[in-house]
């Protein structure tokens, strides 16, 4: 047996690094994350090709209530679910393939662990995101342009906020998608949860009296987490920064109950 | 030196190892011997720091595992079932594990070689037999070139040639002064391998010697004599500590009393003996015997 090197200690730095290859070793982590940035470059290229095939045959109050920023960013809806799902499969893989036991017992400290996953995915979250954000403006910019029609550049007003809040947005939605797979530790459980409060409560709410609804509603992940990029902000709803206070303090919340419960629980 | 006191793990309502005390000693190879259910793994995972003791402790090398700046310098273990993911190649599920500890590739490289999975380093884990996930499995538990292994049922799905090599190499580890645990339920597989034994039952010790020991009890002092004048030579060992049992006319089964005791009364009184043979309980008899009050699910025999 030959001696190896002896460094001190596990550290959070070696910890990441090691998270980071472990994202980058699985084929279905990358299919996942090629998906996501293809539906947030492919839908507002699809919008835009039709707003502009369509522009001819548009009353002028509908092409006045189209919105070119919305078109460059409708794709964040959908990918949202595949940064999501990605999330919860990061965490819940490890319990299902039973690899949590090499984990934790190479990092017996378990939240270097928690940490390390968390900020390896916002990192990697953020790039993507903003990269195909800004793919997607450009595109659908480009497309629109073939008609002269709703051009607007970068410089704009609000147009940087909004696109840098997509791309906060999904970090948020993939943190928040993490814990939620980290608190449940099943992977059927955590997609299910997090499409339960992301997709399924919000129309829900409309049930109630109005009141509750605009007491409830825009403080929910979704709503808050979609002012952050939103255009126009309604009456009832949070501003830009108002939105991302709520929903991050939301996913701190619940990465708080994740790590306690991680270092609590048997693996 | 892996040292238990009174350990405890309840999981629920069931009671998975029961105040637990026993010292595993560097230079040895300790087998942890026990029938499925009887606590084995739960000890495993509870030395790894992996669930949490109701009571009592358990450390290795004086320290409880969490407490290791770099654990995997301290105790390789190699645990039950597959503790990897499938879709990742066993370089990546080495370098994975190595990085937290800034182990080198060369490192990993070096023990894909050495357990012999050079060919497949490159192949998702998924896709191995169960004898090449039990060498990619000790190739962690040897990744930091520990003083102290932590085995679960090593030898699980290894053909023939590979138990050899498992058995020499861990004979290795522990002439070289590491301290060495493995677990199994398998008796016979142990007295080949291992030097002492710790064995339990429904999560209670039941024995702590070494297999010289065991195997000595094991031997036990059962003798078969066949003689024609069998009766009359079962009325001379007669003795409150001899038993004397007869499957036959001239058959005798005895207890209490070795091969020469009785070849001697036998001359002395001048009966002729056609066989005079010590017999041996198997090993796996005499673990049953041992452990046969804490199996966990008997099979319900119906006379």
């Amino acid at each position: 047996m030959s001696s190896v090197d002896r460094p001190v200690r596990v550290t959070q730095l070696r910890v990441a690094r090691s998270e980071w290859t472990k994202l980058c070793s699985l084929r279905s982590t990358r299919w996942s994350l090629l998906a996501a940035a293809l539906l947030t470059i492919g839908f507002p290229l699809i919008f835009a090709s039709v707003v502009e095939a369509h522009w001819g045959r548009m009353s002028p109050s509908e092409q006045a209530n189209r919105q070119p920023l919305e078109i460059a960013l409708i794709g964040v809806n959908i990918s949202q679910l595949a940064i999501g799902v990605l999330g919860v499969l990061i965490i819940t893989a490890e319990y299902s393939t039973g690899m949590i036991r090499a984990t934790l017992s190479t990092v017996p400290k378990r939240l270097p662990v928690l940490w390390a996953k968390i900020a390896v995915y916002a990192a990697v979250t953020f790039g993507l995101a903003l990269l195909s954000v800004l793919v997607a403006f450009f595109g659908s910019q480009a497309i629109l342009n073939s008609k002269h029609i709703l051009q607007i550049g970068l410089g704009d007003p609000d147009v940087i906020r909004s696109v840098l809040g997509a791309a906060a947005f999904l970090v948020l939605i993939g943190t928040f998608a993490m814990a939620l797979g980290a608190i449940v530790r099943s992977t059927a459980a955590g997609i299910a949860t997090f499409a339960l409060i992301l997709f399924v409560i919000p129309p829900l709410l409309n049930v109630l009296p109005s009141s509750w609804n605009r007491a409830i509603s825009p403080y929910l992940p979704d709503s808050a987490g979609r002012a952050i990029f939103a255009l126009n902000h309604g009456v009832n709803e949070l501003s830009p920064a108002g939105g991302l206070a709520v929903f991050a303090a939301t996913t701190a919340c619940l990465v708080g109950i994740a790590a306690l419960l991680l270092v609590r629980r048997d693996a | 030196m892996i040292e238990a006191i009174g350990l405890t793990k309840q999981y629920g309502s069931k009671r998975a190892v029961d105040d637990l005390s026993f010292t595993v000693q560097p230079g040895l190879v300790t087998g942890f011997l026990g029938p499925n259910g009887s606590g084995k793994s739960t000890t495993m995972r509870l030395i790894l720091g992996l669930d949490a003791p109701t009571a009592g402790s358990v450390t290795v090398a004086g320290r409880r595992y969490r407490d290791f700046p770099a654990p995997l310098h301290e105790v390789g273990a190699l645990l039950e079932a597959r503790a990897l993911h499938p879709g990742r190649t066993a370089y990546r599920h080495l370098l994975v594990l190595a990085q937290t500890h800034g182990i080198p590739r060369s490192r990993v490289d070096e023990l894909v070689d050495l357990v012999g999975l050079h060919d497949v380093a490159n192949k998702r884990a998924g896709k191995f037999s169960l004898g090449m996930g039990q060498r990619l499995g000790i190739a962690v538990a040897l990744l930091g070139d520990p003083q102290t292994l932590l085995l679960d049922e090593p030898v699980n799905g290894l053909d023939p040639e590979g138990i050899h090599w498992i058995r020499t190499l861990l004979r290795g580890l522990a002439a070289e002064g590491r301290t060495v645990f493995i677990s199994s339920h398998l008796m016979s597989e142990m007295a080949l391998t291992a030097d002492h034994l710790i064995v339990i039952g429904r999560g209670h010790l039941v024995a702590d010697m070494s297999v010289t020991a065991f195997l000595a009890t094991a031997s036990g002092q059962l003798v078969r004599v066949r003689a024609p004048r069998a009766t009359e030579l079962a009325a001379l060992l007669s003795d409150p500590a001899v038993r004397v049992t007869s499957d036959g006319p001239e058959s005798l089964e005895v207890s209490g009393l070795s091969s020469e005791q009785i070849g001697e009364i036998a001359a002395a009184n001048g009966i002729a003996l056609h066989e005079l043979t010590p017999l041996r309980a198997s090993l796996e008899e005499a673990f049953m015997d041992l452990t046969r009050e804490d199996v966990e699910y008997k099979p319900q025999v119906h006379a």
